[in-house]
């Protein structure tokens, strides 16, 4: 048996020492010849379900492009589990991914909380937590989670595009600031502050809310009271409806932004009745699938058909379903700039050089762009103003 | 000053919907000595029923009938397959049921529903009254709504046999069952009793809130408060303490705690009454012979 290892191990020194034989395939786990395996988890249960079908279009997504040949030939083999949006029930599915089914990758795991509870486990692993489904700030930050990336614009770049166009717009606003209690809040409030920078005093009142208050009819009095002229609204849908409502309702007419977290017509503008929401202001960066500008766009098109025939049971005015097909289209793009080398490294260092990528569903103009130091795939947005029916995009494409 | 007086409104509007979840609790209360945690959630479900039928195409009045209806059957059949099995188990595991009745009925009512918010018609004018900038139709209908359901609650408990079976069979189940009361049937009506105002109070809090899975759960907590302060088993008292936790809870988060603390008003009473003055402004001291 000794006399065996002996020429064995000469034979792979003899391999190793020959880069030609390995320079044109490298994998990790979790990827070969025929298979890239990619782990993700959804929570196709619980209080965010509504988000599962991300998880599902993204599937719908893989199966056409395996259909249409793989990437550089191999497969994607996609594994998703639901995690009913509970950050301990992630840590255990993501486990399982990395341990278990030994992905290559996490990609669009969803929530922030969720993410927030894999964060370090995957850099510890060296393993990517890549393009995940939340607009916090913290997830570009690749000096010290190196193997973590979002994908969508985050809080604090949205809340600066808000205060730029305010201070170009209302140079003497007064300005009042509901926020969630929470990190999310805190996160756009922060944003919003920078983004105003020496004229941070213009805001003169700002309150919070906590989830488990009944209404916030009480803090839209307290903001009233203070004689402000602006309005930045950053709040989950039930309370955004709640707050446009009693804003309306008051008789209370400031500008008013509300975050694009609640930009929602359906779930949002609707219950809070469309007559007392015109005027409100947003940002986009991905096109709605309501608004008949795209009709005919070559990109929605192409959307409206894979709907069509790889996810016929999704819906075709849910805006999550066109973010899960543009996020995964940015996937694929990495996936295909890596080659043959497909190494954790090497797909996190791909991932850091996407250039002016843009994907079929981005509205015109916004283009990803990563470096090794800026893990901020979207950086660029676009005001819009609701005119009772639906968000019209106005002004120039925002930010980087 | 105009600011104070428009969040006291404002106030008032919020304590009408606590005082009308903590006449449900006071109503189980009376009828079983227990208090229902699943109560919030049960009211929920309700009204996502009651929203179905409008849905359905029913006319306002008649939903809100058929709800009340279904609301009362759903309580007694609770107390009968779920409650009835542990009645002499410890108090421990009857709370255990009780929250279990919350999660089961909250994550299926998310699973049928989603938990996308809904709107859910209110059956008074989209106008405020008088032109008035501080409180809605709907608020001051639902207070109304809520005033009335206590008129009713206080008839039906002090003048009619069955009101008095049911306090007796609640108090005293053994003496109960000597005179003649089946002590089993009151308190399964209790249930029913219970649920259905819990359901109109849904119906009234659903178009304030939005319906969703969790309307219920901030509420519940703001209503246990109204409850013991105003005394667990006096219904009048807990539309006052409804009114009143309302009140302080909007003008000591604008003027002098903050915001973040709004929660923390209603738990300190919570504490402060349960220790202080354990039956609540209103409610009775009971003192036992040992």
């Amino acid at each position: 048996m000794k006399r065996m290892l002996v020429p064995a191990a000469a034979l792979l020194c003899a391999a190793l020492a020959s880069p030609a034989a390995f320079a044109q395939k490298k994998y990790d786990p979790g990827a070969t010849d025929t298979e890239i395996k990619v782990g993700n988890t959804n929570p196709y249960s619980g209080p965010a379900s509504a988000y599962g079908t991300i998880g599902k279009t993204i599937g719908a997504y893989f199966k056409m492009i395996n259909e249409q040949g793989g990437i550089n030939g191999r497969k994607i083999n996609y594994i998703s589990y639901d995690d009913g949006y509970s950050p301990p029930k992630t840590v255990e599915m993501v486990r399982k991914l990395v341990e278990q089914d030994q992905v290559l990758l996490v990609f669009q795991p969803l929530g922030t909380p969720s993410n927030t509870a894999i964060h370090k486990y995957m850099n510890s692993k060296k393993v990517p937590q890549l393009f995940v489904a939340t607009g916090a700030t913290k997830w570009n930050d690749p000096k010290n989670h190196p193997w973590t990336m979002g994908w969508q614009p985050n809080y604090q770049t949205e809340a600066r595009i808000y205060a730029q166009h305010i201070l170009k717009t209302k140079p003497n606003a007064k300005i009042a600031v509901l926020y969630q209690n929470d990190d999310y809040g805190k996160d756009y409030l922060k944003g919003f502050k920078d983004g105003l920078g020496a004229k941070a005093s213009l805001i003169v009142k700002e309150v919070s809310y906590e989830v488990t208050d009944p209404t916030v009819d009480s803090q839209i009095v307290q903001l009233q009271s203070s004689g402000a002229d602006v309005f930045f609204n950053i709040t989950t849908p039930k309370f955004a409806a709640q707050a446009i409502r009693k804003a309306y309702d008051t008789g209370w007419k400031p500008l008013h932004y509300v975050n694009n977290v609640s930009a929602s017509v359906g779930s949002v503008l609707t219950p809070a009745g469309l007559e007392k929401s015109v005027g409100l202001i947003t940002t986009q960066y991905g096109k709605d699938p309501t608004d008949p500008t795209w009709k005919d766009d070559p990109g929605m098109k192409k959307w409206a058909e894979f709907m069509k025939k790889y996810y016929p049971e999704g819906s075709l005015i849910d805006a999550s379903n066109v973010y899960g097909y543009g996020v995964a289209q940015t996937l694929v793009q990495v996936l295909k700039q890596a080659g043959d080398n497909l190494t954790r490294e090497n797909v996190m260092k791909q991932a850091a050089s996407l250039k002016n990528f843009e994907t079929d569903t981005g509205l015109p103009g916004i283009k990803l762009n990563t470096t090794a130091d800026d893990y901020a795939p979207i950086e660029s947005v676009q005001l819009s103003r609701f005119d009772g029916k639906t968000w019209v995009r106005f002004g120039e494409v925002m930010g980087k | 000053m105009e600011a104070f007086l428009h969040q006291v409104l404002a106030g008032l509007a919020t304590g009408g919907i606590y005082a009308s979840v903590a006449l449900a609790l006071v109503m189980i209360y009376q009828a079983t000595h227990h208090l229902n945690f699943a109560q919030g959630e049960m009211a929920m479900f309700s009204t996502y029923i009651a929203w179905s039928l409008i849905s359905a195409g029913l006319p306002y009045w008649a939903a809100f009938a058929l709800t009340v209806v279904f609301a009362f059957i759903l309580g007694v059949v609770i107390e009968r397959v779920v409650i009835r099995p542990v009645e002499n188990a410890p108090v421990l595991a009857v709370v255990v049921v009780f929250i279990a009745l919350l999660v089961i009925l909250n994550s299926v009512t998310g699973w049928i529903y989603t938990y996308t918010i809904k709107t859910f018609p209110s059956p008074f004018p989209a106008q405020p009254l008088f032109g008035n900038k501080y409180v809605s139709s709907h608020e001051l209908g639902a207070i109304g709504v809520t005033l009335a359901v206590l008129l009713l609650l206080y008839g039906f408990f002090r003048y009619t046999p069955l009101g008095l079976a049911m306090r007796a069979a609640a108090q005293n189940p053994d003496s109960s069952r000597l005179v003649g009361i089946r002590v089993g049937w009151m308190l399964a009506l209790g249930w029913g009793l219970a649920a259905a105002i819990g359901s109109v109070a849904g119906m009234m809090v659903a178009p304030i809130v939005y319906l969703d899975p969790n309307m219920m759960g901030g509420i519940l907590l703001y209503a246990f408060a109204a409850a013991l302060v105003g005394g667990i088993d006096n219904p009048g008292g807990a539309v006052f303490g409804g009114f009143l936790v309302g009140v302080l809870e909007n003008v000591l988060g604008a003027f002098v705690i903050g915001n973040e603390l709004k929660l923390a008003v209603a738990l300190v009473l919570i504490i402060g009454v349960l220790v202080v003055r354990p039956s609540g402004f209103f409610g009775k001291v009971y003192v036992t012979r040992v």
